[in-house]
């Protein structure tokens, strides 16, 4: 099979240190047979854009639980306009993100937003479904 | 009184079973017939950490059990039925509910309500840029000031979040780790300007910088440098504040990481030991300062599970205390420790369900001996508590000791054979996780080389993984879900808290002494260079009004800062 492996990166911003979802996650991803970067604690979304540029990621998924994402999540987005990849990267979220403010940030760009009690499969399906159209 | 030293060890018991003639001929009779009209739900049970589970637990599980060697009896050793002999007859647990969001006068208001609905004492929860020692208006605050607990970035906020609470008569506990002695001095300082002399406080400290490897990852400087502040505190605290507990070593973060009830307890006490090596090396008497040590542990949903859990760490901690380090004050080896139920087990979906789980595992904290207790509300999966859904949640402890009745006797599961089987399974996995992080060299090698945070990463995953096949049922998750549910209203903590403390962070450095500032954080730099111990020094630093991020940056310029290698 010469099918080209979708490749994610899972980052944690933000200064919160709660990593089981992202690490979960990196591991289902991976076990679902996607290259899966898992970039570690406290990035910057300067960091993560520039790992995403660096690594040729499909998808971009960033776990935050600690209620910054209406500032991170819009910044990452401005960046990787800036940088002219927001049309190649998915970004996708997970954590605790209550539903009024998933409706902005989905109009903002960002492609999904799990809540918590989301199941992988459920994130796999999409990130498969997504990156095929493009 | 029980022997000393003489308390089951694990590999001393044999766990084999030994049915009686009676129960083979059960099994043979009742219980096959029983079996061939109606099949068993499942194949195999196990408890929520993969523990497997018997159909029925009789004598024949407790082959060289004696009670009064394992047991022995309330406020006896090895303490297993808990510390005091009257338990919640003579006094209840502390219902302290963790709390903290916004800037300080917001949590202050929230304290005050607390405490005027009978709450019994404080718990202040500190937002993230003051957990890794950052102040509100430092540029990776940005998005996070007041958001998960309440900014605190200098002796001012500190004053204002005390404001009106007698520190002489209320005990306090701050969940505060790499930045402990900072915030621990602005405490201080603060009970100084009450008037309050340091020997009258009681509260504790959480100051538990391993479980923060391990786990909950707010770290700022490397093991070595953070294990002397830490000690540095112990040594204070013998000397200044005897009725402080200066650490409250965690195995809560660890379960919430994802581990097993087994790993939760063999890593907090294996914890706990390293700080007594390390107290020992400071030249510490461990008759001295292990009696201020105490511990923290989570209550999950699996309720014998969870009673088990409790009851084994007095049991082993009575014998760690006495066999590893030789202490002969009791109350060095008796295990006191607080509770919060299971943050993890909280659901977002159908939220008024999280009262029943917290209700039963605010149970099997009272069944397991709690000293204190926090419940939490139905709306954390989705934010901080409103005024409401913490109401709710210290009505739960209020229900459950007034009202329940389990409050009338002391451990009143001891001798189920069930509860006692569990028990003493913990205790040997317990000692098999001690001698594997022993041969790694202690707990901070074991760290470096990542041990515990795969072990835990497993667990999480392997729990996942149960909860994705539905091998484990979540009500309102992979079962039971509701189609359309009403919104809840959530605490929302907008902007303008960080506007709020940037403001004044910016009044504070142009009104204090600014030459005194710098002179007490250069004296403080001195200190953390050589071995002198570091409290004096910061209690001149925040008494200056210098800020946490200040003092935490002199430290970070002599100790370093810490970066751990991710494991996926």
């Amino acid at each position: 099979m010469t099918e080209k492996k979708i490749r994610v990166l899972i980052a944690k911003p933000g200064l919160d240190g709660h990593d089981r979802g992202a690490k979960v996650i990196a591991r289902a991803l991976r076990d679902a047979g996607m290259e899966v970067i898992y970039t570690g604690l406290r990035q910057t979304p300067e960091q993560i854009v520039s790992a995403a540029v660096q690594e040729d990621v499909d998808v971009v998924g960033l776990s935050i639980l600690s209620g910054a994402h209406m500032v991170i999540l819009p910044r990452v987005l401005e960046l990787l306009r800036e940088k002219g990849v927001a049309d190649q990267v998915t970004l996708i979220a997970g954590g605790i993100i209550p539903d009024g403010d998933i409706e902005l940030l989905k109009k903002a760009g960002v492609a999904e937003i799990f809540q918590p009690g989301a199941s992988s499969q459920e994130i796999i399906d999409f990130i498969q479904q997504r990156v095929k159209q493009h | 009184m029980a022997k000393e030293s003489k308390a089951a060890t694990a590999d001393q018991q044999e766990l084999e079973r030994k049915p009686t003639p009676a129960e083979r001929n059960w099994e043979a009779t009742t219980l096959k017939k029983a079996l061939e009209q109606n099949p068993e739900r499942q194949r195999t049970f196990t408890t929520i950490s993969g523990v497997p589970v018997r159909r029925l637990y009789t004598p024949a599980d407790l082959p060289g059990f004696d009670p009064a060697r394992d047991l022995g009896l309330p406020g006896q050793p090895p303490y297993t039925r808990g510390i005091h002999a009257t338990m919640y007859r003579g006094r209840l647990w502390t219902m302290r509910q963790f709390s903290g969001f916004g800037t300080p006068e917001d949590t202050n208001r929230r304290f005050h309500y607390l405490l005027s609905q009978g709450q019994s004492g404080l718990s202040v929860a500190f937002d993230l840029p003051t957990l890794m020692g950052y102040d509100s208006d430092h540029a990776l605050a940005e998005g996070e000031v007041g958001k998960c607990g309440v900014a605190v970035s200098s002796l001012r906020d500190m004053e204002v979040l005390f404001d009106s609470i007698p520190l002489a008569s209320v005990t306090t506990s701050m969940t505060i780790n790499s930045p402990a002695s900072v915030i621990w001095a602005m405490y201080l300082a603060v009970a100084e300007k009450q008037g309050v002399r340091l020997d009258q406080l009681s509260g504790t400290l959480q100051n538990d910088i391993l479980k923060e490897y391990i786990a909950q990852k707010e770290y700022i400087y490397p093991p070595a440098p953070s294990m002397r502040l830490v000690i540095d505190t112990f040594e204070f605290g013998i000397r200044h504040t005897p009725r402080w507990n200066t650490i409250s070593i965690s195995g809560y973060h660890i379960r919430e990481a994802g581990s097993t009830a087994l790993q939760e307890l063999a890593f907090t006490l294996r914890d706990a030991i390293e700080y007594v090596e390390w107290g020992r090396e400071r030249g510490l008497k461990v008759d001295e300062f292990v009696p201020r040590l105490s511990f923290f542990f989570n209550a999950h949903n699996d309720f014998f599970e969870e009673v088990a859990k409790y009851r084994a760490a007095r049991r082993i901690w009575y014998q760690v205390t006495g066999e590893r380090f030789g202490a002969t004050n009791e109350r060095a080896r008796r295990l006191r420790f607080h509770t919060q139920t299971a943050g993890c087990s909280l659901t977002a979906q159908q939220p008024y369900v999280n009262v029943v789980r917290t209700t039963i595992q605010a149970l099997a904290a009272v069944l397991g001996g709690t000293q204190s207790l926090h419940t939490n509300s139905l709306d954390e999966a989705w934010a901080l508590p409103t005024e409401f859904a913490a109401t709710l949640a210290l009505r739960t402890q209020q229900v459950i000791a007034h009202e329940s009745g389990v409050t009338h006797t002391a451990d009143p599961l001891g001798g189920s054979y069930f509860v006692e089987r569990l028990t003493t399974e913990m205790e040997r996995g317990c000692y098999e996780y001690f001698e594997k992080i022993d041969a790694l060299g202690g707990m901070i090698p074991a760290i470096e080389r990542g041990f515990p945070q795969r072990e835990i990463a497993e667990a999480a995953y392997r729990y996942h993984q149960e909860v994705d096949r539905r091998e484990k049922i979540v009500v309102g998750i992979n079962d039971y879900v509701a189609a359309d549910e009403p919104p809840l209203e959530i605490l929302r903590i907008d902007e303008s808290v960080a506007r709020r403390q940037a403001e004044r962070l910016a009044a504070l450095r142009r009104e204090r002494d600014n030459r005194r500032v710098a002179q007490t954080l250069k004296d403080l730099e001195a200190a953390a260079r050589g071995s002198e111990n570091t409290m004096p020094r910061i209690l001149e630093c925040v008494r200056a009004y210098a800020t946490l991020g200040e003092v935490c940056d002199a430290l970070r310029s002599v100790f370093g800062t810490y970066e751990e290698v991710a494991i996926t």
